[in-house]
């Protein structure tokens, strides 16, 4: 079947300028291979990396579109027009997320402290005068929580706020170094606040020693510009993305686990929200903290910065800011990637149709299996760290089960335990003296409850226990010199 | 180049005060010889966009596209490309412009600044880079 293809002027530079060609095929699909084949060059324009044709190139037969017919197994005959028609769509950069607002007239010291991005044409006088003005949330005063503070404050960003219920522990210090040894004990926020001081005293710090949750995020959220989220957990992650989509404001991510990491802006204004990315958290326990799993110490340096770069761009206006794409880092084989992310139309907050309107109807502690868990660990009864010790004491029969890693024991061994790791609990139960009561033990007393779970699963009738608070409970409650990691 | 009489950059002027602050979009039909585009007339066409968008965002849908095309075959001349306003903005191209831009086509973008027009750019993609940036064109605008 000889069929006429109606040629658009971008594509009539690889069709040696012709406008029409006739060409062989029975379907629509055919038509476009045979075009592909007499001329190569337009497939550099029609199809994408992935091999399909465009998003935006649509082809009608006559007056109709493919996508209301056939797709490409629509059939043609002789003399039908297949006419190949992009869509078109274009619009204004993304000027500054803080409008036309600027601070007041920048004063010698700052022009002098502000020197080199005053050098920068992309920033300039104005670019600075928007960072003054402009007020960032940091939710999170840890390892992300660590540069993007000392970052921001150090450009001169005019408030920012920083969120955080948490003490400074001595765990901290190899990797939250905005917070010192002489800080332990202290709360983070109050530690981060003496520090951004000594960096940059123009800078108005608010400090909120509390928990972001359901209640007080859309009122303390409302008063900044953009939140940085540099928290270490689903719910909060989900909480900081809804309050960020309802009030139009864009939420620079950053999140890492033992030496990865990864960074997006979620602007729903813009493009994806991080539903869009994520729409369900998951089932909770199964990725584990960096209290649980490590982290290498600077890579929280170097995604927190990341995030601060991008609320620095998202302030200044200009730039590509990271809408719309995902970078991960690999620090242990040093790759970065990155990953196009697509708003999703059937988002429950930033789609065509939402669900989610409001924030304090929602459950987060439900939606990311909070409570479901704490309900299976009320399951598993534990015993005490005194109470245990009490018990050996006395000299009764307790069969101890250390179920950490190789690496952990390594840092200390717990006296007179065996060694099972959870994945071997199920074949090696004949151990166990069902007899004789069997208490799991871990760092925080979470695997443990795992490890007793499993063992029922696997059919032990015996008496299993779980250390609560685990190794790290046993050394403030009964052993000082056991290492608390 | 691109070859317009100041008539047609008056309409476009027009068109970008008329949507603001939403962004005004539309067609440049005309003849292609080589290089040398010249236009003969302008259409507006309504900005697809969502409501909450328009702000900032213009689409023209493949439809908009078909009957645009239409029309240049029976006035036997091609569409050459595709006119924007930035409300509010520099008439510089934005990455998302880039990112929607096709080959050949003149983007011209006119600025509009409290509701007046401003500055005017025209962009096409450049073949040196593969079409992947924006270059800009030359216009060469007559009385």
């Amino acid at each position: 079947m000889a069929v006429t293809v109606l040629i658009p002027t971008t594509l009539r530079m690889f069709t040696e300028h012709r406008s029409e060609l006739q060409l062989e095929g029975s379907t629509v699909g055919d038509v476009i291979a045979s075009l592909a084949d007499e001329y190569p060059e337009t497939k550099k324009v029609l199809f994408g990396e992935d091999g399909k044709l465009r998003e935006f190139i649509n082809v009608f037969v006559g007056a109709d579109n493919i996508r209301d017919l056939k797709g490409y197994d629509t059939p043609v005959k002789d003399g039908d027009e297949v006419m190949l028609i992009p869509a078109i769509a274009g619009g204004s950069p993304l000027e500054s997320v803080i409008g036309e607002r600027l601070g007041e007239k920048l004063t010698n010291d700052e022009i002098k402290r502000y020197s080199r991005h005053l050098l920068l044409k992309e920033v300039g006088v104005k670019g600075q005068r928007r960072l003054k003005a402009a007020k960032v949330l940091i939710v999170g005063m840890g390892g992300l929580g660590t540069p993007l503070a000392q970052y921001l404050a150090a450009a001169g960003v005019g408030t920012l706020g920083l969120i955080d219920y948490d003490e400074v522990e001595e765990s901290n210090l190899q990797r939250q170094v905005i917070h010192g040894s002489r800080d332990i004990g202290r709360p983070k926020v109050a530690s981060a606040k003496d520090s951004i001081k000594q960096i940059n005293p123009l800078v108005k710090v608010e400090a909120y020693n509390e928990k972001l949750t359901a209640e007080n995020a859309e009122d303390i959220i409302s008063e900044y510009d953009v939140v940085a989220d540099a928290s270490d957990n689903y719910q909060t992650r989900y909480l900081v993305n809804d309050v960020c989509v309802l009030l139009g404001k864009p939420d620079v991510f950053g999140a890492m686990y033992q030496f990865e990491g990864q960074a997006a802006v979620y602007y729903a204004k813009e493009g994806p929200c991080y539903r869009c990315m994520y729409p369900a958290p998951p089932p909770a326990g199964l990725v584990p903290s960096c209290a649980m799993g490590g982290v290498v110490g600077v890579l929280p340096g170097i995604i927190g910065t990341v995030q601060a770069n991008e609320v620095i761009k998202l302030i200044v206006g200009g730039g590509e800011p990271l809408i719309g794409r995902l970078v991960t880092f690999d620090a242990w084989r040093m790759k970065w990637r990155e990953l196009k992310i697509c708003k999703d139309p059937k988002c429950p907050i930033c789609g065509e149709d939402p669900t989610i309107t409001e924030i304090e109807e929602y459950d987060y502690e439900d939606f990311c299996g909070i409570k479901a868990k704490e309900e299976e660990e009320a399951e598993v009864e534990g015993i005490e760290p005194k109470e245990l010790k009490r018990r050996l004491d006395a000299g009764e029969k307790i069969t101890i089960v250390d179920v950490r890693e190789p690496h952990e024991r390594a840092i200390a061994k717990f006296p007179e335990a065996v060694i099972i790791p959870i994945g071997q609990l199920d074949r090696r139960q004949d151990e166990l003296d069902p007899d004789a009561d069997t208490v799991f033990v871990c760092k925080e007393g979470k695997r443990s409850i795992l490890a007793v779970r499993t063992l029922r699963e696997a059919g032990y009738k015996g008496a299993a226990y779980n250390l609560k608070g685990g190794t790290n409970a046993w050394s403030r409650d009964v052993d000082s010199s056991f290492p608390q990691y | 180049m691109l070859v317009i009489k100041e008539e047609l950059m008056a309409e476009i002027r027009a068109e970008a005060e008329r949507c603001y602050p939403d962004e005004c979009c539309g067609f440049i039909l005309g003849k292609l010889d080589g290089n040398e585009k010249t236009a003969v007339s302008v259409t507006a066409n309504e900005n697809r966009s969502g409501n909450s968008e328009r702000y900032h965002r213009f689409t023209i849908t493949a439809d908009d596209m078909l009957k645009a095309e239409m029309q240049a075959r029976r006035e036997k001349l091609d569409i050459i490309g595709f006119y924007h306003s930035h409300p509010d903005c520099p008439a510089i191209p934005s990455e998302y412009d880039r990112s929607h831009a096709l080959a050949v086509y003149s983007y011209i973008i006119v600025s509009c600044v409290n509701g007046k027009a401003a500055g005017i750019t025209n962009q096409q993609l450049d073949p040196a880079s593969d079409y992947t940036r924006f270059t800009e064109e030359e216009i060469r605008i007559w009385q």
